[in-house]
C-alpha cells in the first residue's frame, strides 16, 4: 500500500558551468524510510542531498517534500526560483547534517541548538530551551549543554548538530556523510544516535561510507556514480545481489 | 634671550592638575566627537561591506567606490571641502541645529559627516575582510536552518565578526581621537584647539603641548583597556572549558597600542 512519499526527485538535472553533476536523478522516499545514498567520490551525492533543501538550485526537473515544489514555483509552464523568504519558510521543514558540522562556534551547544526556534520560530525561549535539554540528553550530551564548540570532541559536536537540526522539527533529516570527518573512535557514538532517529521512525536521507551503518539501518539504497542513479533496492538486495556491474564494482574496490 | 629651553615648571603643573575650564571642555568635546563619528562610522562600515557583497552589481560597485574615495583622499581635505566647499556650492549651509540642551554648530556638524563618513570608508574593509573570513559552512549552516539574511548576520554572522573586528575597530579609534586634533582647522575647539587657543595667549608651547600628549595618551589608554575587555568578552568561546577570563592587566594595556 504506497501512500504519498515525503520526498520526491523527479529527473533533476544539475550543472556547475559545463559539466553535469546531476544527470537526471528520479526516486522517492516514503515517510518514515532510511535512504542511503552510496557511490564514488564526486558522483554528485553532496550536490543532490544540497539541492533537496536548496543550497543548490537545480537547472531542470523538480524535487517535492511533502508535496511541496522545492526552492521553484510554476509561473506560465516554467518553473522560477521562489523568493528568499518562501525559500527559508521551506528549509525549516528540512533538517541538514553536514560532514564538518558547521555548529556556531560563538554559541554553547544549547544555544547552538535553541537560536534556530527561538530566532526564525520566535518560540518562547523557556519552551524551546526546555526541548533542547530534551534533545540534548537523546543524543547522550546533557552534561556538555554549557560547552562551546572547541570545547567538544568531533563526534560531540556532530551530535550536537544533530540536535540543532532536529530543534526545528523537520520533516525530513539530510546528512552528508555526518562520520567522515571524525575520528575513527568517535564515529560509533554518532552512528548509534542516527541509529535510535531511525528507529524512531525519523524520515533520513543518509550520504554515507560506512556500509555497515547502511546495510544495518537503511530501509532502501540509492547507488550513484556519475551524476546518476544506477541502482535502487534494499539494503538486503544491494548489498547481497547487486544487480549492476558498476555496484559490484564498487563494492569490490571498497575491499 | 640665552637660548636654553625655559620650562615654567609651575605653569606645566598647574595646566596639568588645575586646568582651566576651558580644557576640560575641550577635553569633554574630543571625547564625544571621538565616540559618536567612530559609532556613525562603524554603522555606515557595516552598510558599505554589505553592500560590497551584494549580489547586485550596482550596490558592490557603488561600495568599492566609496572606500576608494574615502581612503584615497587626506583626512583634512575632506574636512575642508565638507565644511567650506558644500556650503560655497550652495548644497547646504549648516545652520545650527538644537538637539535637546545640544547645539550643533556648523563647524560641529561638518567634522561629525567628515570624520563618520571618512571612518566608515576604513570600518567597511576591516568589515568586509572579517565577513570573507567567516567559514562557508555557516552561511549553509543558517540557511539549512530557515533563517532569513538579518537573523543569520544579527544572531550567527555578526557576532563572530565582531570578534575579528575588535582588534582593528580599537586602532581605528585610537586613530579618531588622535585625528580629532585636525578639527581645530576649521575652528572647533576640542582639546588641540583649546591648547593651540592656550598657546597663543601664554606662548608656553613646550608646556601646553606635553599637556596635549597627556591628554591624549590617558584617553587612548583607556580605550586599550576597553578593548581588552571586549577582546575576553567575544574571544570566550576558545578557552579551554572551565577556564577563567582574567583581565589582562597593566601589562597588557602598555603593549601592541598603536
Ligand atoms: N561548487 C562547485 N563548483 C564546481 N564543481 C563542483 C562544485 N561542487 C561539486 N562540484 C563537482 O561536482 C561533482 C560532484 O560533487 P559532489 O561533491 O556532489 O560529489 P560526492 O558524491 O559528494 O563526492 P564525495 O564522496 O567525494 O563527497 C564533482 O565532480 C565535483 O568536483
Ligand atoms: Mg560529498
Amino acid at each position: 500500500m504506497e501512500t504519498a512519499p515525503l520526498v520526491s526527485l523527479r529527473d533533476v538535472r544539475k550543472f556547475f558551468g559545463n559539466w553535469e553533476v546531476l544527470r537526471g536523478v528520479s526516486f522517492d522516499v516514503q515517510r518514515g524510510e532510511v535512504v542511503c545514498l552510496i557511490g564514488p567520490s564526486g558522483s554528485g551525492k553532496t550536490t543532490l542531498v544540497r539541492c533537496i533543501n536548496h543550497l543548490e538550485k537545480i537547472h531542470s526537473g523538480r524535487i517535492l517534500v511533502d508535496g511541496q515544489l522545492i526552492g521553484y514555483r510554476e509561473h506560465r509552464g516554467r518553473l522560477v526560483e521562489d523568493s528568499e523568504k518562501r525559500i527559508a519558510a521551506q528549509r525549516q521543514r528540512i533538517g541538514m547534517v553536514f560532514q564538518r558540522f558547521n555548529l556556531f562556534p560563538h554559541l554553547t551547544a544549547l544555544e547552538n541548538v535553541t537560536v534556530a526556534p527561538v530566532r526564525v520560530q520566535g518560540r518562547r525561549p523557556a519552551d524551546v530551551e526546555a526541548e533542547a535539554r530534551d534533545l540534548l540528553a537523546r543524543v547522550k550530551l546533557s552534561d556538555k549543554a554549557g560547552n562551546y564548540p572547541s570545547q567538544l570532541s568531533g563526534g560531540q559536536q556532530q551530535r550536537v548538530a544533530i540536535a540543532r537540526a532536529l530543534a526545528m522539527k523537520p520533516a525530513v533529516m539530510l546528512f552528508d556523510e555526518p562520520t567522515s570527518a571524525l575520528d575513527p573512535e568517535t564515529v560509533g557514538e554518532v552512528l548509534d544516535v542516527m541509529k535510535a532517529l531511525a528507529e524512531a521512525g525519523t524520515t533520513m536521507i543518509v550520504v554515507t561510507h560506512e556500509m555497515g551503518f547502511a546495510r544495518e539501518v537503511a530501509d532502501r539504497v540509492v547507488m550513484m556514480d556519475q551524476g546518476a542513479v544506477v541502482e535502487i533496492g534494499t539494503a538486503r538486495q544491494i548489498f547481497t545481489a547487486p544487480a549492476q556491474e558498476r555496484t559490484q564494482a564498487f563494492f569490490r574496490a571498497l575491499r | 634671550m640665552t637660548g636654553d629651553i625655559n620650562i615654567d615648571s609651575a605653569f606645566f603643573l598647574k595646566y596639568l592638575f588645575n586646568p582651566p575650564a576651558i580644557v576640560w571642555r575641550g577635553l569633554w568635546l574630543t571625547i564625544w566627537i571621538s565616540v559618536v563619528a567612530q559609532a556613525l562610522g562603524v554603522a555606515i562600515g557595516l552598510l558599505i561591506a554589505l553592500c560590497m557583497r551584494s549580489k547586485h552589481g550596482w550596490l558592490r560597485w557603488f561600495g568599492r567606490f566609496y572606500v576608494w574615495i574615502w581612503r584615497g583622499t587626506p583626512m583634512l581635505v575632506q574636512l575642508v571641502l565638507i565644511y567650506t566647499g558644500v556650503a560655497a556650492a550652495g548644497f547646504y549651509k549648516y545652520p545650527d541645529i538644537e538637539i535637546g540642551p545640544f547645539t550643533f554648530t556648523g563647524p560641529l556638524q561638518a567634522a561629525l559627516i567628515a570624520l563618520s563618513l571618512n571612518e566608515a570608508a576604513y570600518m567597511a574593509e576591516i568589515f568586509r575582510a572579517a565577513l570573507a573570513s567567516i567559514d562557508k559552512g555557516q552561511f549553509d549552516a543558517v540557511r539549512a536552518l530557515g533563517m532569513r539574511p538579518y537573523t543569520a548576520m544579527r544572531w550567527i554572522i555578526l557576532p563572530q565578526a565582531a570578534r575579528i573586528v575588535i582588534p582593528p575597530l580599537g586602532n581605528e579609534f585610537t586613530l579618531m581621537i588622535k585625528g580629532t586634533s585636525l578639527l581645530a582647522v576649521i575652528g572647533i575647539r576640542e582639546l588641540f584647539g583649546t591648547i593651540q587657543q592656550l598657546n597663543a595667549a601664554t606662548f608656553r608651547t613646550f608646556e601646553l603641548f606635553v599637556i596635549a600628549a597627556i591628554w591624549y595618551l590617558v584617553l587612548t589608554t583607556i580605550m586599550g583597556f576597553v578593548q581588552k575587555r571586549l577582546e575576553a568578552h567575544y574571544g570566550r568561546h576558545d578557552l579551554p572549558a572551565n577556564a577563567e577570563i582574567k583581565p589582562s592587566g597593566f601589562r597588557g594595556l602598555l603593549s601592541g597600542q598603536r
